[in-house]
């Protein structure tokens, strides 16, 4: 049936997909283009210079915007994973009524605007802090918020991977003679790994990229995405435009790496 | 089972390269972190000299002098200004409000008395500067810099000349499109007030209220309700005509040489930002030694230099050189500064009139409380047709 | 009081959740509650419905949001539906590296991205000199429109809307279109009675992924839109950290779009089946 498909109609999707791609990829290239340029200007080019990429690793107030923005989706992201993963072993066993209450609370985050989350997230920390006077709204609360916006990706990728193992193994490898940890490690953990790994990432990626939630909840901590938003009111550094350049292609050599390291695998098992 | 070792892959490269990240931060981080108090320090935006262009980094100078850091970030009126404090949550040390904001948290009590003793550079602040409406008997501030607002626009779209250009031409239907106004309420009211000739800190709800029609009768005129995008806007020649403060203008003049500023006859505002320490800051003394510095008159000029306010120093001034010192622009003669006026804190009622009707002319639209409750109804319809159809029609 | 009983009994085994319920119920059901509190009353803390009734002046900000919203999610529906079809039937080897290019530029902080489409936009931007350099003499005025915040919304939400269509196009068995083109069913037919009740839950999942976060951004809108033409997200974050502060107003507006948004969210629910512990598609 695929030989109906011709040429043309895979002409014209091919075409397509470039278009989609050249609308998705158009602002980077600006973005990355202007992140060499000689002057400050974001649309005139006058020149090719690294200099920003220099003023970069000068500027103290980017570094720390860097540095909160990684400590926050380190910690975040593995709390989440932490947590969440453990729970889903109890969620598991709940009844159905009690497991479809936690599962709707556990869904709340994702189907709530960000921005109601935020500023729900910083009523309660504002009312902490001005009533027991502690959890100053900054890196605390922040990796708080995070881990909460996280967890419920966690739990959806780790909850059907635990799902599928059949609750007999893990009994029939004691019968076997594991003890109940060693049962653990070697027949339940290998199977839900995979699930850990995807809501880790995504936990961490979420983490990274986050603006809305972090606008309200950060107190005068500044992330990345807050220190770029107060400097699009007036005039992006290039610097900005550097670092973001660099992050990407590290993103981009990553991809690389797993893709060509999938590529051999699959030449492998071809073999 | 490929696809768990690519994800394990993926798990590891990731978990490697942020350590990796953690750790460089971490050693930069270190670098320049020694343990030491922390102020934070809450400006406006593009307020400071921040060592670009080869300017002094005063916040750094800061640091070296007095082991002090800074954690300095910004805000975009002084609203925002108002809102984040009034929130609390957040301990800021150091603040900069203007004028009418500065006697509204001294009217609400969100301001500390500043001990003189530790500000010994506040000598170098003119007399003309102290004791101002907004702070009296000057226990609360120190001024950093003031200004004027006046009319930025480009040579080679408007074509008036200069001393036509009143606040009348915002409101020029040929501009349509092509001006900008400023997104904080009292900013535009005041200049629907200097065109209409009322009084500026008006307890008249009427005033307003004929104020708010005009400006909602330029709205379809507007191109954006920006702040600090005015500089980016006019310096592309994206817009004509911006109404901004003063001293921007050496900044954007020296970036788009078609660009001009006017002060209106009409009149206009004069404001005066100054240094605060709200009522919780936890630092006092270092707050206290920050203010100072900023007023030390070698570290004001560097600061001035680079942002091009007016200085309260006449010390600064001086040392600017005869240049500035004559520019009419940055330090405008006295007739001109006879018809300005000073914004002062509204009481309550005023204010949340101005709220409301502010956001009604940036929407420029008529209330129509009906509309919400329509589509709250028309959602739940379709969410009951929809259940009722699949009841209807079960799933095989 | 039985069922409390029951979960006491239940104790051992759901302590290994007993963090995780604390935690949700610490940072999302009590934030909830604070904004339900906020809502209902005054800067007196006496109770009140009036920040309810005023939202109600606010109702064009909303119908304009939900406009712009529903008209940026049916874009995204019209262009990430094709796509996806045509991701689907790249050959596999190459469907993981499309999907990447796909999710590659959210990378790329969506403000800095947003930022660089006013670049592209603007009177003097790329865009137009690339129109005049084709021969249009009037820069055409992009930039501070509705269509900008449309397309805005569109270039950030895409790869939501792709992503989950092509994870349930791709979960097609091949076999079941073949069939059905053997059984003599047309093009046309074998897209509406197979393909597309086939990847409903995919389409669903991708509707409420642009819909929600369009309604409700508060960004794209200032940085496209030019400020003139706010939407609910604006008018919450001005409540709240900018010109207006009045948290109780803000907290009854979060409360109604939340509402509406709960209850957009139920009517898309019931065109799919699919289990209700499943991952959001788009992060499969």
């Amino acid at each position: 049936m695929k030989s109906l498909v011709n040429s043309k109609s895979k002409l014209i999707s091919k075409l397509y997909m470039w278009l989609i791609f050249f609308f998705l990829y158009a602002p980077l290239v600006v973005l990355i283009v202007f992140s060499f340029n000689e002057s400050k200007s974001r649309n005139i080019w006058t020149g090719f210079s690294l200099k920003w990429y220099a003023k970069l690793f000068a500027d103290k107030e980017i570094l720390r915007a860097l540095f909160n923005t990684i400590i926050v989706a380190v910690v975040a992201s593995f709390l989440a994973t932490v947590i969440g993963t453990v729970a889903c072993f109890g969620i598991l066993k709940m009844r159905r009524w009690a497991k479809r209450s936690v599962m709707n609370v556990n869904n709340l985050p994702i189907v709530n605007p960000e921005i109601v989350t935020g500023v729900s997230l910083m009523l309660l920390f504002v009312f902490v802090y001005k009533n027991l006077g502690i959890f100053r709204p900054g890196i605390v609360t922040l990796i708080f918020a995070h881990t909460t916006f996280c967890l419920p990706y966690v739990v959806l990728s780790v909850l059907p991977k635990l799902r599928q193992i059949s609750p007999y193994l893990y009994e029939a490898a004691q019968d076997l003679g594991c003890t109940p940890a060693r049962a653990f490690f070697k027949v339940i953990l290998p199977d839900i790994f995979p699930g850990i790994v995807t809501g880790f990432i995504m936990a961490f990626t979420l983490s990274l990229d986050d603006f809305v939630i972090s606008y309200f909840t950060s107190g005068a901590t500044q992330t990345l995405p807050i220190a770029i938003y107060s400097m699009t009111r007036k005039i992006v550094s290039p610097e900005i435009n550097a670092l973001s350049t660099i992050l990407f292609a590290v993103v981009l050599l990553l991809l690389i790496a797993i893709n060509l390291r999938q590529i051999k695998d699959e030449g492998k098992n071809r073999n | 089972m490929k696809k768990k070792s690519r994800l394990v892959l993926a798990a590891v490269i990731l978990f490697f390269a942020s350590a990796f990240a953690f750790l460089a931060c971490i050693a930069i981080y270190k670098n320049s972190h020694k343990p030491a108090v922390t102020i934070n320090v809450y400006n406006w935006g593009e307020y400071i000299s921040d060592g670009t262009d080869g300017s002094l980094n005063v916040n750094e100078e800061f640091t070296r002098r007095t082991g002090i850091h800074v954690n300095y970030s910004t805000f975009s009126s002084n609203e925002a200004l108002f809102a984040k404090l009034q929130n609390g949550g957040t301990k800021y040390d150091v603040i900069i409000p203007s004028d009418y904001m500065i006697s509204k948290m001294i009217a609400l009590g969100m301001l500390k008395k500043l001990n003189f003793d530790a500000i010994p550079n506040f000598s170098y602040i003119d007399d003309s500067f102290r004791g101002l409406e907004y702070d009296p008997t000057n226990e609360y501030s120190v001024p950093y810099t003031w200004g004027t607002v006046g009319i930025f626009y480009n040579k080679k779209l408007v074509l008036e000349p200069e001393d036509k250009i009143t606040w009348d031409i915002l409101w020029a239907p040929k501009y349509a499109g092509k001006i900008l106004m400023f997104d904080n309420p009292r900013d535009a009211f005041a200049i629907s007030q200097f065109r209409l000739g009322i009084p500026l800190n008006s307890k008249s709800r009427e005033d307003w209220l004929v104020a708010a029609k005009e400006l909602k009768e330029q709205q379809p005129l507007v191109q954006a309700y920006v702040m600090d995008q005015i500089f980016d806007k006019m310096a592309n020649n994206e817009a004509a005509l911006a109404p901004y403060y003063n001293g921007d203008a050496a900044l954007l003049t020296q970036k788009n040489k078609d660009i001009g500023f006017v002060i209106p006859k009409e009149g206009t505002n004069r404001f005066v930002d100054a240094m605060c320490i709200p009522k919780n800051s936890e630092h006092l003394d270092e707050a206290l030694a920050y203010i100072n510095f900023m007023c030390d008159p070698a570290i004001a000029t560097e600061n001035i230099k680079h942002i091009g306010y007016s200085s309260p120093e006449t010390a600064v001034k001086n040392r600017l050189g005869p240049e500035v010192a004559s520019s009419k622009i940055c330090y405008p003669d006295d007739s001109t500064l006879k018809s300005t006026q000073v914004f002062t804190y509204l009481p309550d009622d005023i204010n949340s009139i101005i709220d409301s009707l502010w956001i009604n002319i940036k929407t420029g639209e008529q209330k129509d409380q009906f509309g919400l409750v329509a589509v709250l109804i028309g959602f739940i319809v379709v969410y009951l047709a929809v259940l009722f159809i699949k009841k209807r029609k079960p799933n095989p | 009081m039985k069922a409390s009983l029951r979960l006491v009994i239940k104790m051992k085994v759901k302590a290994l959740s007993l963090t995780y319920i604390v935690w949700m119920a610490i940072f999302t059901l009590v934030p909830m509650l604070l904004v339900l509190v906020f809502a209902f009353t005054d800067k007196t803390w006496s109770f009140t419905v009036e920040n309810i009734i005023n939202v109600g002046y606010y109702s064009n900000i909303f119908l304009r949001s939900i406009g712009l919203g529903a008209l940026s999610t049916a874009i995204c529906l019209l262009l990430g539906y094709p796509l996806a079809y045509i991701i689907a039937k790249v050959p596999a080897k190459r469907q993981g590296i499309v999907v990447m290019l796909i999710m590659l530029p959210m990378w790329m902080n969506f403000l800095l991205r947003t930022y660089a489409w006013m670049t592209i936009l603007e009177n003097n931007g790329l865009l137009n000199k690339v129109l005049s350099f084709l021969g249009v003499s009037q820069p055409v005025s992009f930039i501070n429109t509705s269509g900008a915040v449309v397309l805005g919304m569109v270039y950030n939400f895409l790869p939501y809307m792709i992503l989950p269509i092509y994870s349930a196009i791709s979960k097609i068995d091949k076999k079941i279109i073949e069939a059905a083109q053997d059984l003599g069913a047309g093009r046309r037919k074998v897209f509406f009675k197979v393909l597309l009740p086939l990847s409903l839950p995919g389409v669903i999942s991708g509707v409420t992924m642009v819909f929600v976060p369009a309604v409700s951004t508060f960004i794209i809108s200032k940085m496209l839109g030019g400020g003139a033409h706010i939407l609910v997200g604006d008018l919450i974050e001005m409540q709240f950290l900018g010109s207006t502060y009045n948290p109780h107003l803000g907290s009854a507006i979060s409360f109604v779009l939340m509402i509406l948004i709960f209850i957009s969210i139920g009517i898309m629910n019931q065109f799919d089946d699919s289990d209700e512990l499943s991952v959001p598609a788009a992060y499969r």
